[in-house]
């Protein structure tokens, strides 16, 4: 009878990539949840586009490199990329917009930079960065949330947005955008960017409607739900603290030390975690382990880059949110970080 | 703030790096009583079963052994014998499939039991009352070797006299599956003690630290039991953890001190000393039992009942799962050491040797074949765990692209292959496979490169030795040279000598054509040792490419013989009858034929060759002339010409030319024969323009000489340039690259 060889260790612990990339995808149902309360199922449809975009592009880039087809798909990788890409953009932006990102995401960002492990950016990040730049106006198509909505967005109304970028009734996204008076409500961000640049304090901006008593209506709660993902990713070891808490952390300790020096030109603390992306960011994007740092110490220093980043592009930069900006700059130094935070080996300390 | 040893003193722990926490599955064993087995028909002993090398062999087949009695013998340090396990016949010794990853076949000796158990005479020692050099003598030739897996020889680690300040007694016992240790200390604890009381004899600690995982609460007790009253025995109860089991992180655990990179953990003061061996210690002083036998966790779902069996070292794998009602299903695996460090064994004839402390025969939902590979997605969690603090993603990056200065700058080296990493890795990548091969190219490179140097050093040694021989040849061939020259002026002075002899003794034509031809014959054979020693010269270069130039030597040599053949009969002749040199050889030609009947066939036949040569002589010259000869050579004839109106000076100038235009040709030969591998070596051409150089100053002075004499001088001047010639020739002689 012949024995089966294998080299030791003969155990494995039950985590395993393609269960990892599901639980991501689980952890984050709450925010999706939230986001599909306030505006609207359009998230949905983008979650379908990006995925089945993604799917697609893997395949053929893995049949292309002469990669094992089945086996590769099946770490999931590329569905969790398009996921995170179909949540961080507009629910109503185009439809070619969440295809084209996440083509390139997938076909630049990742399989020509090698594959999964192998890319030095996180390839929604960076799908993300260059759709900003590209149609900045489809971009920044965030509705405002369904309570606040003149021309009520309903039944199919967001298939016809995504797919034509009219309403069934003929409404632009612009004019669904616009308020009573014929303003235009824009996220929060958003907002108090502009109320700031016309020379409103803090305050005075946190009346407008698109405010809820400390951040953006809806965008507390969408925060929120993926905070509850996040503890559930966390409390599941699939990612570890160090990068949410250092990211979390350094945003809090800046804008609290600006908003205690001035707090007319700064937004609170509470303002800056739960508006726009920071609770995808810090536990979905940030932590994507191949573009962050490896080591333990490095995480500690990039999720604080990333936190100080996005705490300087929302209160100096051009941008409303900084994340892309801010993740994609952190991806930039993790081999600086990562060789400067080297663990010292067993048996290495100096002077024993 | 206390000091480190009050701090271990009072039971604090520290932690280590990393770690994992398998499912431990030691309930399946820990509390089944010891089994044993019948004995087998065969037991296989492996002649070396620890690190080090194999005793000589004691006995031989067909001998018949007791049980206990030695089978090869302690006679060097790092030699561990091996006992017969139970009285029986030796059948034979015989390369078998070795207790290893590779299962290579080593020499093992192969012992039939007879069933009776006939002990040989045992001599049990009182420690107390033993002195240090015999006690190590005893756990030496008791072939005791470290049983928690490496197999160190346990008396070398045990002969540490000083500077011991820890002996840390490890019953940890962190892999999942394995009891052996556990089962021992619940039944044993008080030998292990007594055990423990040798070793303090032999190493003198401060204190002893016992660490036990806080799995294992009935060996805990047992040992805390046996420990009472022995104030520095302190049994540490260590919380279950990956691999706390380890050397270097149970010294951390127990002490917080690391053991420095490249040391061994006796630098800082420390011993650790499996219980199973301490256990082994205490049998072999107490009772002189060597370790013929241990205890061995066999364990598995494929099995009927998992147990602990008391086994004969030498017992086959088979036989084991046997006694436990193995029941293998399709590709079963069988791992020898526990899931996460052992071994699958490819056969079940393996024997159970020395650091055998488990067998497991999982079903494949038990311990699940590791997946497919898939990519790193550099989550980390490896980092996390490793116990040694590396980076293992960066490490399998680095063995995959067999970049071997990172893997050198990560400390691949300090990796303890725990497979914590591996355990861990969530895309199944098996890290620990890609570091042993890079290991294993680490050290083949290292190899290499010794190899490299010592080759180096070697063909250093032998260049130098080659210059040498080349140096003192050179020498050598400047004394010859020196000498030649000397000895070759001394001849022409006996030629003038000679021909002036000749001179008054006119009369005695006849005879001097006898003469003329034994001095021709003196001269060829003159010109043929010439000819060996410049071959002899040639000889040191290798034959296919000194074969060119050497010729061209010798051809300069025959020419130049002929040369002075040539002009010594032209004086000859100028001295007996003034005829016009054209008509020498004709003159000569007579004059040979004349000496025929007196001559034997030796002196015609050196004539014919007198004959011969001059032909060619006087076409070597003919060929020379038309050839762009350099300006030295023109002047010299004329200025020659004017002065020297009589025939036979002519001749023997012309003579004199002729020769050195040979030989200038012959070198120009061997100049362009020697610069062809170095065409740009300046001093190669120096002989070529130098030739011409000495035939000036010589030649001219001779054309004032007086008529019979100038012919002679005109030779004497030949021998010189010649010698000279020769001389400087030798810095051209090929030098070929040895
Ligand atoms: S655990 Fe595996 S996948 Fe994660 S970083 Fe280490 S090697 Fe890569
Ligand atoms: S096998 Fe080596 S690299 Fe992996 S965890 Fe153990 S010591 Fe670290």
């Amino acid at each position: 009878m012949s024995f089966r060889i294998a080299s030791s260790p003969h155990h494995h612990s039950l985590a395993q990539t393609p269960a990892l990339m599901r639980t991501v995808a689980l952890a984050a149902l709450p925010g999706i949840a939230a986001q599909l309360y306030f505006f609207g199922y359009a998230v949905l449809i983008q979650i379908v586009l990006a995925m089945l975009t993604a799917w697609a592009s893997e395949a053929a880039m893995l049949k292309l490199r002469g990669k094992p087809v089945l086996v590769r798909l099946k770490d999931h990788s590329a569905l969790v990329t398009g996921l995170l890409l179909a949540i961080a953009i507009p629910a109503v932006a185009p439809w070619w917009i969440v295809v084209l990102g996440t083509a390139f995401a997938i076909v630049v960002v990742k399989q020509l930079y090698g594959g999964l492990g192998h890319n030095l950016f996180n390839p929604a990040m960076a799908a993300y960065v260059l759709l900003l730049i590209s149609y900045p106006q489809q971009m920044t198509s965030w509705l405002p949330p369904t309570q606040l909505q003149h021309h009520a967005v309903t039944g199919a109304d967001p298939i016809c947005l995504v797919f034509s970028g009219y309403s069934c009734q003929g409404f632009s996204v612009a004019q669904i955008k616009a308020d009573v008076d014929g303003k235009t409500m824009a996220t929060a961000l958003d907002t108090l960017r502009n109320d700031l640049t016309a020379g409103k304090t803090v305050t005075e901006s946190l009346q407008q409607p698109v405010f809820d008593s400390y951040a953006g209506l809806g965008w507390s709660w969408i925060n929120l739900g993926f905070l509850l993902g996040g503890l559930f990713l966390l409390q599941r070891r699939v990612i570890q603290w160090r990068i949410p808490v250092a990211l979390l952390g350094s945003l809090t300790l800046l804008s609290l030390l600006a908003w205690l020096a001035d707090s007319d030109r700064f937004a609170s603390p509470l303002f800056h975690l739960f508006s726009g992306g920071t609770m995808l960011a810090a536990f979905f994007i940030a932590t994507d382990p191949v573009s962050a740092s490896t080591t333990t110490k490095g995480r500690l220093i990039y999720g604080a880059l990333i936190g100080a980043l996005v705490f300087v592009i929302r209160s100096f930069g051009g941008y409303p949110d900084g994340w892309a900006f801010a993740v994609m700059l952190a991806n930039l130094s993790v081999p600086l970080i990562d060789a400067y935070t080297k663990p010292r080996a067993y048996g290495h300390r100096p002077g024993i | 703030m206390p000091s480190l040893f009050q701090q271990i003193k009072s039971g604090q722990l520290w932690d280590f790096h990393g770690g994992i926490h398998p499912p431990a599955r030691k309930k399946l064993t820990s509390q089944v009583a010891i089994g044993q087995i019948s004995l087998p028909e065969r037991l296989y002993i492996p002649l070396r079963q620890h690190i080090g090398v194999a005793g000589k062999l004691l006995v031989k087949a067909g001998d018949t052994v007791l049980k206990g009695q030695a089978l090869t013998a302690a006679d060097n340090a790092m030699a561990i014998p091996v006992h017969a396990p139970t009285s029986g016949k030796v059948l034979s010794i015989e390369a078998y499939p070795s207790a290893h990853p590779s299962a290579l076949p080593e020499p093992t000796l192969v012992l039939e039991p007879d069933g009776l158990e006939q002990w040989r005479p045992r001599h049990a020692l009182d420690y107390l009352h033993t002195e240090r050099p015999h006690l190590l003598a005893r756990i030496q030739q008791a072939g005791i070797a470290g049983m928690g897996g490496a197999g160190f020889p346990t008396h070398i680690k045990s002969g540490a006299s000083t500077g011991v300040d820890y002996l840390i007694i490890n019953a940890v016992e962190c892999e999942p599956y394995i009891t052996a240790d556990d089962v021992l200390m619940q039944h044993e604890a008080s030998t292990i003690v007594r055990g423990i009381d040798i070793l303090c004899k032999l190493l003198n600690p401060k204190a002893v630290l016992i660490g036990i995982e806080d799995d294992k609460p009935l060996a805990i007790t047992a040992m805390q039991q046996a420990c009472a009253g022995k104030a520095d025995y302190l049994v540490r109860v260590v919380p279950a953890k990956y691999p706390s089991g380890g050397e270097k992180q149970l010294i951390k655990l127990l002490t917080s001190k690391e053991v420095p990179n490249g040391r061994r953990p006796l630098d800082i003061g420390i011993v650790m000393q499996n219980v199973g061996t301490v256990f082994a210690i205490a049998q072999a002083v107490e009772e002189d039992i060597p370790l013929i036998s241990r205890i061995v966790t066999v364990v598995g779902q494929t099995l009927q009942h998992s147990q602990n069996i008391r086994a004969l070292i030498g017992t086959p794998v088979g036989a084991l799962l046997d006694a436990c009602g193995f029941a293998p299903e399709p590709q079963q695996r069988v791992i020898m050491g526990g899931p996460m460090m052992g071994f699958t064994l490819p056969t079940l004839q393996i024997p159970l040797v020395k650091t055998t402390n488990c067998i497991i025969a999982p079903t494949r939902h038990e311990l699940p074949a590791a997946g497919p590979e898939m990519d790193c997605i550099r989550c980390g969690a490896c980092a996390e765990v490793c116990p040694a603090v590396l980076l293992p993603q960066q490490l399998v990056w680095y063995a995959k692209a067999k970049d071997y200065d990172q893997l050198k700058a990560h400390n691949l080296a300090d990796c303890i292959e725990c497979g914590a990493c591996a355990y861990v890795c969530p895309s199944e990548i098996p890290l620990v496979q890609y570091y042993r091969v890079a290991k294993a190219e680490i050290r083949e490179l290292a190899r290499e490169e010794l190899k490299a140097e010592q080759a180096k050093a070697r063909f250093e040694a032998r260049k130098e030795r080659l210059e040498r021989d080349k140096q003192q040849r050179a020498e050598r061939n400047q004394a010859l040279a020196a000498q030649r020259q000397s000895m070759l002026a001394e001849q022409q002075k006996q030629q003038i000598l000679a021909a002036q002899q000749r001179q008054e003794q006119q009369p005695q034509e006849t005879l001097s054509k006898e003469q003329i031809i034994a001095e021709r014959e003196r001269k060829k054979a003159e010109a043929r040792a010439y000819q060996a020693a410049k071959a002899e010269q040639a000889e040191g270069s290798p034959a296919a490419t000194a074969e060119t130039p050497a010729a061209d030597p010798r051809a300069a040599a025959v020419a130049a013989a002929i040369a002075r053949a040539k002009a010594k009969k032209q004086a000859d002749a100028v001295a007996h009858e003034p005829t016009p040199a054209d008509s020498a050889p004709a003159e000569a030609a007579p004059a040979t034929t004349a000496a025929q009947p007196d001559a034997e066939t030796d002196p015609r036949k050196a004539a014919v060759a007198a004959a011969i040569a001059r032909a060619k002589a006087k076409k070597q010259a003919e060929t020379a002339s038309p050839e762009p000869t350099p300006a030295e050579s023109a002047p010299v004839a004329p200025a020659a010409q004017p002065e020297s109106d009589t025939d036979p000076r002519k001749a023997a100038v012309a003579a004199a030319i002729a020769r050195a235009k040979a030989k200038k040709l012959a070198e120009q030969a061997a100049a362009t024969d020697t610069s062809a591998p170095d065409q740009t070596n300046p001093d190669q051409t120096a002989p070529v323009e130098s030739a011409p150089e000495v035939a000036v100053p010589e030649a001219t002075p001779d054309t004032t000489a007086p008529d019979p004499a100038a012919a002679k001088k005109a030779a004497i001047a030949a021998a010189i340039a010649r010698a000279k010639a020769k001389q400087q020739s030798k810095p051209t002689e090929p030098e070929q690259p040895s």
